[in-house]
């Protein structure tokens, strides 16, 4: 059953230029998908798009549909909107430090949700706010849930966050980089509670991050976008495996390896273009190996990769995955 | 803001760093006891007059001496404490109210909202302050309503200015862009997630509001606009004192002196706390 619909998603500025350009994507019930790109490819945007809340100014939807459970969220009123966001989507984010309320105490932060979304009494609340924490893996829940955010470490504030968006009971939680600034262990322990909770409670998720690794341990699919437009959307196995977009096979060769530290670290020549200077056709094309003339006239369509269903990408050349990939690597 | 600059530097050297908060706290609670005391730990009456005992020096009978009318002035600044702090408690916290609710709507509504009441701010801070709060006693009649009125339509813009300043750099931090992701209403973030996170500036700057407001009460006071006699109030004790003051001069220096005290005490407060809260105001 398809959850989320995203169709034709194109977020423009003030200016307009188009930060995100065309992006369609679906998520099922209980699905992880991982929306894959480097820093201002417009992964957090397509995000906040669908809570509209686009930050700053100037930044607004010119066309497209988010459409939870068939409803074009776009189109709601603010109060239906404020009804659900936090409840229908939850998000969670990058730093917990700065997303937490410094002066409220945790289980006050879980609470209100609660209290606003579900009308529930002060006590209910607090009970409920434990009890998440419990949900959460917090130690001692009872008593933590009068701390401080700063009395918390970086890996319970980051679980904390989680309770507070879970609290919600939302059935889509995107998680935009949660475990980019947590260390390596503390890193195992939230994407591991995020899959359970998936398990458990049926939510999906879509998992914002640049790092391949996590995608590949936590996610179910894959999106992978550059410069505000997709470049590949397929199952984890198949996109990583043997990627059909240039960007992804330069994203997958990238990744260092735990086996054999010996060789230089291949990266993608070039720089991702600013916003203001987006290159006509495939945008990828002035960093890519196999760029011909059609790619900087033509902007290429998300087409289906032959043989294989759901896997499509956005690229003239559509690479022969496997052996591309294999060249890049060794 | 300046009046306030011009009190609190010196201070700072007086003491060392952590001891003020606590000397504060101790001037203040001493005058609260006092005022809430008076009527058991007052020798006098304060507005009995004696026309047996006027004009005496300090002695044994009258530790501040008596006034002109024989009136005891250790028992007169005692009850004054009561008047003078209520004073400062009500004139701070008028301002503080009106004042936080227009900051924090111009910061957080911005736009035009915030263009109008910033014009409005500036054309107040364009006239002197006490030349302000004068004409607008003047016009409601003298009394200590008139002089709350007054400070409220005065006061509010130091805060109002602090708040917005705070509101807006605090509006567009994460978690602020959490609440909201949460389905927070705006009346619900502004006041419950931004406010609190706002009002620490305003605190500190409340306390050493203290010191101008107890002045600017007493200064009204003196000019006869403020508390009216025969009220122990330490504004209208020196008023009453001054044509004595070659003769009397227990009659001015007493209740001058428990302005000092309790000015100090205030500023103390507001530096301590600024300290402690890694505020300056």
């Amino acid at each position: 059953m398809t959850l989320l619909q995203v169709s034709d998603l194109t977020i423009e500025d003030g200016a307009g230029t188009m930060l995100v350009d065309g992006v369609s994507f679906s998520l099922e019930k209980g699905e992880i998908l991982g929306l894959v790109g480097e820093s201002g490819s417009g992964k957090t945007l397509t995000c906040r798009a669908m809570l509209r809340l686009l930050p700053g100014d100037g930044l607004r939807i010119r066309r497209g549909e988010v459409r939870l459970d068939g409803a074009d969220v776009l189109g709601y009123d603010e109060p239906r909107m404020r009804a659900l966001r936090g409840r229908e989507i939850g998000m969670i984010f990058q730093n917990p430090a700065s997303h937490l309320n410094p002066v409220m105490s945790i289980g006050s932060q879980i609470a209100e949700g609660r209290r606003i979304h579900f009308g529930a009494s002060r006590r209910e609340a607090r009970r409920d706010a434990i009890e998440w924490l419990r949900q959460v893996g917090i130690p001692d829940p009872a008593r933590r849930v009068d701390n401080y955010p700063h009395e918390f470490s970086g890996g319970m504030r980051q679980r904390a966050m989680i309770a507070v968006a879970l609290a919600c009971e939302p059935r889509l939680l995107i998680a935009d980089e949660p475990t980019t600034a947590l260390d390596v262990t503390v890193q195992m322990q939230v994407l591991r509670l995020l899959r359970d909770l998936r398990d458990r409670l049926g939510l999906a998720v879509i998992f914002i991050t640049h790092d391949l690794g996590v995608v590949a341990q936590t996610c179910d699919r894959v999106t992978v976008m550059y410069a505000g437009r997709l470049c590949e959307t397929g199952g984890k196995r198949e996109v990583l495996a043997a990627p059909r977009h240039p960007y992804t096979q330069g994203l997958v060769t990238c990744q260092p390896s735990s086996d054999g530290g010996a060789g230089r670290m291949i990266t993608i020549p070039g720089q991702p273009p600013l916003a203001k200077r987006f290159p006509t056709g495939c945008r990828f094309h002035p960093r890519c190996g196999h760029a011909t003339a059609q790619c900087a006239a033509v902007q290429p369509e998300m087409l289906p990769v032959a043989g294989s269903g759901r896997h499509e990408a956005a690229c003239h050349h559509r690479m022969e995955g496997t052996r591309a990939g294999r060249d890049h690597v060794r | 803001m300046s009046a306030i600059a011009g009190v609190a530097p010196p201070v700072r050297r007086v003491l060392p760093r952590g001891s003020t908060l606590t000397v504060g706290i101790v001037i203040l609670s001493a005058w609260v006891l006092v005022a809430l005391l008076c009527p058991w730990i007052a020798p006098y009456d304060p507005i009995a007059q004696d026309t047996s005992a006027t004009l005496l020096p300090p002695g044994a009978a009258h530790p501040f001496g008596s006034d002109n009318f024989g009136r005891d002035i250790l028992s007169r600044v005692m009850w004054g404490a009561r008047v003078d702090l209520q004073m400062c408690v009500i004139g701070v916290a008028l301002p503080f109210v009106l004042g936080t609710i227009v900051g924090a709507l111009s910061g957080y509504l911005g736009g035009a909202v915030d263009t109008v009441l910033m014009r409005v701010i500036d054309i107040v801070l364009a006239f002197p302050f006490l030349v302000l709060m004068l004409a607008i006693i003047t016009i409601l009649g003298p009394g200590l309503g008139s002089f709350y009125i007054a400070m409220a339509l005065v006061g509010w813009v130091s805060y109002a200015r602090l708040v917005r300043a705070q509101v807006l750099s605090l509006k567009h931090r994460d978690f602020i862009v959490a609440a909201r992701s949460l389905g927070y209403s705006h009346g619900r973030i502004l006041f419950r997630h931004l406010l609190p996170n706002a009002l620490t500036g305003s605190v500190v700057f409340a306390m050493s509001d203290c010191v101008l407001v107890l002045l600017s009460g007493a200064a009204v006071s003196y000019l006869g606009l403020g508390v009216q006699p025969p009220v122990a109030e330490w504004g209208v004790m020196v008023a009453e004192g001054q044509g004595f003051i070659t003769t009397a001069w227990w009659i001015t220096t007493f209740p001058g002196l428990a302005i000092v005290v309790l000015a100090t005490g205030f500023s103390f407060l507001a530096d301590g706390l600024g300290d402690r809260l890694g505020v300056r105001p």
